[in-house]
């Protein structure tokens, strides 16, 4: 590892919480004013997280918190990964690891609702996996590595060549983010039952640690979007700003949907979109 | 003041409610009073849950499903009782099946009368619960 890329991992490890909390708090306020109410503080996700800390740990297996923790650490590991500058295959076959602690932490707890979440969790996967990785083999195409460095900077935009496949990750990017219509595993909004479905058992510290998994993942995520726009940085966060807020925009105007519709739509539009868009350059193109 | 007070999550449950209380619970959350500024969500998950706001005199029926509840919530928890009828069980605390008030069965923290209870009493008696909440804590906090 170079200096530049030890400081960058550091640099996630620390900032991404900050980062993801910040980005969780502008979500809730920018959906309240999208419901012409006030919202809360921007901060209200870290005292979420801070409150839930201090509650106490109701576990009703005994290895709940261990694949709780499991899932924060390749969470976070797969976002070192990633700014580490490696493999970029490598960093999602970890991310992925990542959500099975998280399924198999849902599964223990014997809860029918968090067993009907873990269920729809596996089955979110099987949805966005495909164009994540085909995102990647994507980026593989134009800028001729799977290094997350060799991809930042490159020459061109990879944007311009991948159309396609931008416009379908960002479609699974519901699926991932667990928004609506896409939150069928468990929704980010307080709910019951089958609509909190996986986190419906955990409670406390376990909660809390599931919430800076997603701010990581979130990061991540967004990351990942950045990537498309090789070294032109300031443009890539830009685009991400506004993926985040149609994503929002889309969680707040979309009713639930169920499971087969997601996974026909999400292969569809892999198939399509992102299958398309290679054949496209292969074909039409040469590269 | 901890972050307790700054997060408390509610979880509402209509015992033999009329539905009046519940409407005015539910008219809290609307963008009229929108009691998420102070962070105060409304979750159906008794494990998330820091305040149970219970409407409604409590009934042979569900007697059982309020004591689940209760016991299914992490320390620290606040009880509040919202309208007359879950402080004292009202005008139907004659009839053959009523027990009376929620703290017949539970222990309540924090009284909010009323028929049907307003939204600022609502509010009122969770800001109020907040304070026994933090008090909680702090008890635990030795163990």
């Amino acid at each position: 590892m170079t200096t530049t890329s030890t400081i960058l991992v550091i640099l996630f490890i620390i900032l991404a919480p900050v980062i993801g909390g910040i980005i969780s708090g502008g979500d809730r306020i920018i959906s309240a004013k999208m419901q012409s109410r006030v919202g809360p503080p921007i901060v209200q996700p870290f005292y979420d997280v801070l409150k839930l800390m201090g509650k106490e740990n109701l576990v009703v297996n005994r290895y709940h918190g261990d694949y709780m923790i499991c899932f924060l650490i390749f969470t976070i590991v797969s976002g070192c990964l990633f700014f580490g500058g490696n493999n970029l295959l490598l960093v999602i076959f970890a991310l992925i690891v990542a959500g099975v602690f998280l399924v198999l932490a849902a599964y223990c707890t014997n809860s029918p609702y968090a067993l009907i979440g873990a269920e729809r969790e596996l089955l979110q996967m099987l949805a966005a996996e495909p164009m994540i990785i085909l995102s990647a083999v994507g980026l593989y195409v134009v800028t001729g590595t799977f290094d997350v460095y060799g991809i930042a900077n490159c020459q061109h935009i990879p944007i311009i060549y991948l159309p396609g496949v931008f416009i379908a990750l960002t479609y699974v990017l519901t699926i991932k983010l667990r928004k609506s219509p896409f939150d069928l595993s468990t929704s980010h909004h307080a709910h019951q039952e089958l609509v909190k479905g996986l986190t419906t058992e955990f409670a406390g510290p376990s909660l809390g640690l599931f919430e800076i998994a997603h701010w990581y993942e979130t990061v991540l995520l967004l990351a990942m979007i950045f990537l498309f726009f090789g070294s032109y940085w300031i443009l890539g966060i830009i685009l991400a700003v506004i993926i985040y807020f149609i994503e929002i925009l889309i969680d707040n105007i979309n009713a639930r949907i169920k499971w087969e519709l997601m996974l026909i739509s999400a292969w569809a539009v892999t198939l399509i979109l992102g299958v398309g868009n290679l054949m496209i350059l292969y074909f039409v193109f040469h590269i | 003041m901890g972050y307790f007070a700054k997060s408390p999550w509610l979880l509402h449950y209509d015992g033999s409610s009329c539905n009046g209380c519940d409407i005015e619970v539910l008219a809290c959350l609307m963008p009229k009073y929108d009691v998420e500024r102070f962070g105060i969500i409304n979750t159906g998950n008794p494990k998330h849950a820091d305040v149970f706001l219970i409407t409604g005199g409590i009934n042979t029926q569900n007697i059982d499903v309020v004591k689940n509840i209760y016991n299914q919530m992490g320390e620290p928890k606040v009880v509040v009782a919202v309208g007359t009828c879950a402080t004292s069980g009202h005008f139907f605390s004659e009839c053959y099946n009523i027990i009376g008030g929620v703290d017949k069965v539970i222990p309540v923290d924090v009284y909010a009368p009323g028929c049907a209870a307003k939204p600022e009493m609502i509010i009122d008696a969770v800001v109020k619960g907040l304070g026994i909440l933090e008090e909680k804590k702090k008890k635990m906090s030795p163990k």
